[in-house]
């Protein structure tokens, strides 16, 4: 008997995964028939909070996985968004069918880029890559055929029907938001993602373990520009009006501190439950303006040092709750008794 | 000719500004390690302060300024001492995250109260014409007097931070913890006391060089965040690790900021940008690394 | 008699991981007592937790009979305790002559001071100006001993001094030992060399695996007690 093989599998599903990704499918369902009966108001603060949501899911990819802290992804936002006007306006690309090619365009960018960020670390790569956000908000801002500093309107959408043109914005913000739940979900399972979970624990470790950890960092800054990308040119596609200061502002990165840090980095659904508390706050307290933004400023302060897990973290800890298993488990089998 | 000769002189003097802004923070990197992000909001807040005790103190334009930046150093000190002892001393570790976070917060919360306190205004702390005042140099050329002045206080702080990183007890204290941390407690030092003396010294030149900008120029509560990418763009520039280098990368700075401006108005803080970029690309460790 | 310092079931952890299992020590005013283990038995760990770099309960650590289990560091080398570090650890961006003003930073009065050190080990005072790191390692050594001498211990700690050291510069450094206590010194060293470490000490501790296998008078312990506690063999 004692012969008899151990049965195991290597298990990532979790009660609450099945559980979650039902109630999510519903959920996605229910928002996916918005178009056809909800207010239009609903839809563009869907749409804002959606762009909120990739831009987070980024961040929290590149900083809390993979340890690169940026003020700067701003820059990759923002060129999503030119990137859909320039090819919009200027080549007659259907503005729908520039978004993914706008993303990809921008994740392009960011190749050549990262060979100057990469030159920095810690907090000095931080403050290296707002430079560099700058420095396109500068170059753009001095490009009188894109409206230079005051920016201009997305005119290629001018022939189509106002309906269609919400209703399609809509469903694009849904797929994308969930894609890139799905994106970095899939990530951080890949082989990829299993190195960049090592890099997180030890650079050197892995590295000696035949992690080649330089090209999983760029693979990561890579998808995080492609999210930026993408992002930005979906807001810009709601908002029709693009200008440098509204797309390289440095508040992009600042909002989305706030809600990764709050929902709890280093987690899948901290971003989620980042944005959902930042939509929450901003509808009841915007209207405070500075006050309220000193409150932001202070709430991420005494977050970082006294639940530095965030809301989730605390929430999974506490209860042991895993909608997006990443890790591996060994499930053992009992063997056939005889 | 003239009128070049005349760029590269205002470049040079805008670099020694430049420069004061920066060696507050080399020496906190130089020490900790620490990305303050929210360093050019504590040079705007210094501005601030100094602007309010000038209308305080009541005394003639001429002095007032002084006599608020004398006012400012000790609680600068007091200010830069106890924000890291009792908070970013908590932040500090392996992971560069919680810093850069609490930092960033600071930073919004600081350029939001100030707006608040002051609205969106720019404000200047009047100096009794010093402002506008000029020396001649030459037969047409001219530099502005408190522009000389700042350039020469840069210098000499650069002098004094050298020496005293160099050459006393504190700075010995200062580099040993920079060095080895757990050998320096060995040696009875409380790191956190030493790095709780250095953001407080750094906080003493964050107010000289907030109340200069503020004599100089117009503020307002949203400047900081670029007066922290010059600072930082000059400590790289010129090599982390040492003072003269941070003066050598605020001029370089301050000199392609001047000549891109002198081309074309749009393009002078983009050509000082790219010049940290390429500076980034080709000479990583700066002009003047630290050799040993 | 009391002890100087002294250690009751002292233990240590690095994490959850148990490195410590009851140490009980003491060493006498004026004493020379050597541990000695093989890699791994625990040497440095206890000298770190005896030092504060590592946690312990209060009273788990006692020092002129007071509880310094766990104090910080710091409070340690005041009260008089200097640890000369395995590994040297010389700051590098510091002159021979910083390092060792480094060492009197917790300002103890005392016999030792600049003079006194280069007295010691003359070749310093040749290389005062150099940086700490550009000297050889038995050089190094010599830093890394008068700086800790430099806080007027009452109680000196060696990490592993010889460690990857010629045995002539080793001899040199403990032919030095002798000078040092003159003036009641006590003295803890750590030594994976056997039988330099029973010829300098009077007293010897044999570390394995956490515990202490073996304790006595130096000259009196036989090579095969040694052995025995040594390896476990």
């Amino acid at each position: 008997m004692s012969t008899a093989p151990i049965a195991f599998e290597v298990s990532r599903a979790t009660r609450a995964s099945r559980i979650g990704g039902a109630a999510a499918v519903v959920f996605v369902a229910f928002l996916a028939s918005f178009p056809w009966w909800a207010d239009h108001g609903w839809m563009r603060e869907f749409n804002e909070m959606a762009c909120y949501l990739i831009f987070a899911m980024m961040w929290n990819l590149l900083a809390g996985y993979g340890g690169m802290v940026s003020i700067g992804q701003q820059a990759y936002l923002g060129l999503g968004g030119y990137a859909l006007l320039v090819m919009g306006n200027f080549g007659g690309v259907n503005p729908f069918v520039a978004v993914p090619i706008a993303a990809v365009l921008t994740m392009l960018v960011a190749l050549p880029v990262s060979k100057i960020a990469f030159r920095l670390q810690g907090g000095y790569f931080a403050i290296g890559t707002w430079v560099i956000a700058e420095v396109f908000r500068l170059s753009i801002a001095n490009v009188s055929a894109v409206g230079g500093g005051s920016g201009t309107s997305l005119t290629a959408l001018r022939g189509i029907e106002k309906a269609t043109r919400v209703s399609v914005t809509f469903w694009l913000c849904l797929v994308a938001a969930v894609a890139s739940v799905a994106l970095v979900y899939w990530f951080l399972r890949s082989r990829q993602g299993l190195a960049l979970l090592a890099i997180r624990d030890s650079e050197i470790a892995s590295e000696s373990q035949g992690v080649n950890v330089r090209a999983t960092k760029l693979g990561v800054y890579l998808v995080a520009a492609f999210g930026a990308g993408l992002a930005g040119a979906l807001y810009f596609l709601g908002n029709l009006r693009i200008s440098p200061d509204a797309a390289f502002t440095v508040n992009w990165t600042a909002f989305t501190i706030f809600i990764v840090m709050i929902g709890g980095i280093g987690t899948i659904e901290g971003p989620i439950v980042g944005v959902v508390l930042f939509w929450l706050l901003n509808k009841y307290f915007s209207e405070y303006g500075t006050w309220y933004l000193v409150g932001l400023g202070l709430l991420a302060i005494v977050v970082t040092i006294r639940f530095p897990r965030g809301l989730w973290g605390y929430v999974a800890h506490r209860f042991d709750l895993n909608f997006f298993p990443v890790q591996r488990r060994l499930v053992l089998h009992e063997p056939p008794k005889d | 000719m003239t009128g070049w000769i005349d760029t590269i002189v205002q470049g040079v003097l805008l670099g020694g500004l430049y420069a004061l802004f920066a060696m507050g923070q080399s020496l906190i990197f130089g020490v900790m390690r620490l990305t303050n992000t929210a360093h050019g909001d504590f040079i705007i807040l210094a501005a601030f302060g100094a602007f309010s005790l000038v209308l305080a103190i009541g005394l003639p334009p001429a002095a007032a300024p002084w006599a608020a930046m004398g006012a400012l150093l000790p609680i600068a000190f007091g200010v830069g001492y106890g924000l890291q002892r009792f908070v970013l001393n908590g932040t500090l570790g392996k992971d560069p995250l919680p810093s850069l976070v609490v930092t960033f917060g600071l930073a919004i919360v600081i350029q939001n109260v100030l707006q608040e306190v002051y609205s969106a205004d720019p404000r200047s702390i009047e100096s009794g014409g010093l402002n506008i005042a000029s020396v001649p140099i030459g037969a047409d050329l001219a530099v502005g007097t408190l522009p000389l002045l700042i350039f020469g206080i840069a210098v000499a702080m650069a002098v004094a931070m050298q020496w005293l990183f160099d050459r006393t007890a504190i700075g010995r204290a200062f580099r040993a913890v920079s060095d080895d941390r757990d050998a320096a407690e060995l040696m009875g030092l409380d790191h956190r006391h030493v790095y709780a003396l250095a953001t407080g010294i750094a906080f003493v030149l964050v107010a000289i060089a907030g109340t200069l900008h503020g004599m100089k120029t117009t503020v307002s509560p949203a400047d900081g965040p670029a007066l922290l990418l010059y600072a930082f763009e000059a400590v790289i520039i010129g090599g982390m690790g040492s003072f003269y280098g941070t003066l050598a990368g605020g001029i370089i700075l301050g000199v392609t900021q001047a000549i891109g401006f002198r081309i074309d108005p749009g393009w002078g803080i983009w050509a000082g940008h790219v010049v940290f970029l390429a500076m980034l690309l080709f000479r990583p460790s700066g002009l003047f690394p630290k050799t040993r | 008699m009391t002890a100087l310092l002294a250690t009751r079931n002292l233990e240590s952890f690095y994490g959850d991981f148990q490195a410590l299992f009851g140490i009980d020590f003491e060493i006498a005013q004026g004493e020379i007592v050597a541990i000695i283990g093989a890699n791994g038995a625990g040497k440095s760990t206890f000298l770190k937790t005896v030092a504060g770099l590592l946690k312990a309960k209060r009273d788990a650590v006692t020092f002129e009979g007071e509880p310094i289990g766990g104090m910080p560091t710091g409070k340690i080398v005041q009260r008089g305790v200097a640890l000369v570090p395995e590994g040297r650890r010389l700051f590098p961006s510091l002159s021979v002559e910083e390092n060792l003003l480094m060492g009197a930073y917790a300002k103890r009065p005392g016999p030792w001071n600049l003079d006194a050190v280069y007295g010691l080990f003359p070749i310093l005072a040749e290389k005062r100006r150099n940086p700490g790191t550009a000297l050889s390692g038995g050089q190094q050594q010599m830093v890394a001993i008068g700086r800790a001498l430099m806080s007027n211990p009452k109680l000196l700690i060696c990490d592993e001094i010889s460690l990857g050291l010629a045995p002539i510069v080793v001899k040199e450094i403990y032919d030095a030992l002798p000078s040092v206590c003159a003036g009641g010194l006590t003295v803890i060293i750590v030594e994976q060399d056997v039988s330099v470490a029973q010829r300098v000490s009077n007293r010897l501790y044999c570390l394995q695996e956490g515990r202490v296998t073996l304790s006595g008078a130096s000259q009196a312990l036989s090579r095969e007690q040694i052995s025995q506690a040594y390896f476990g063999v």
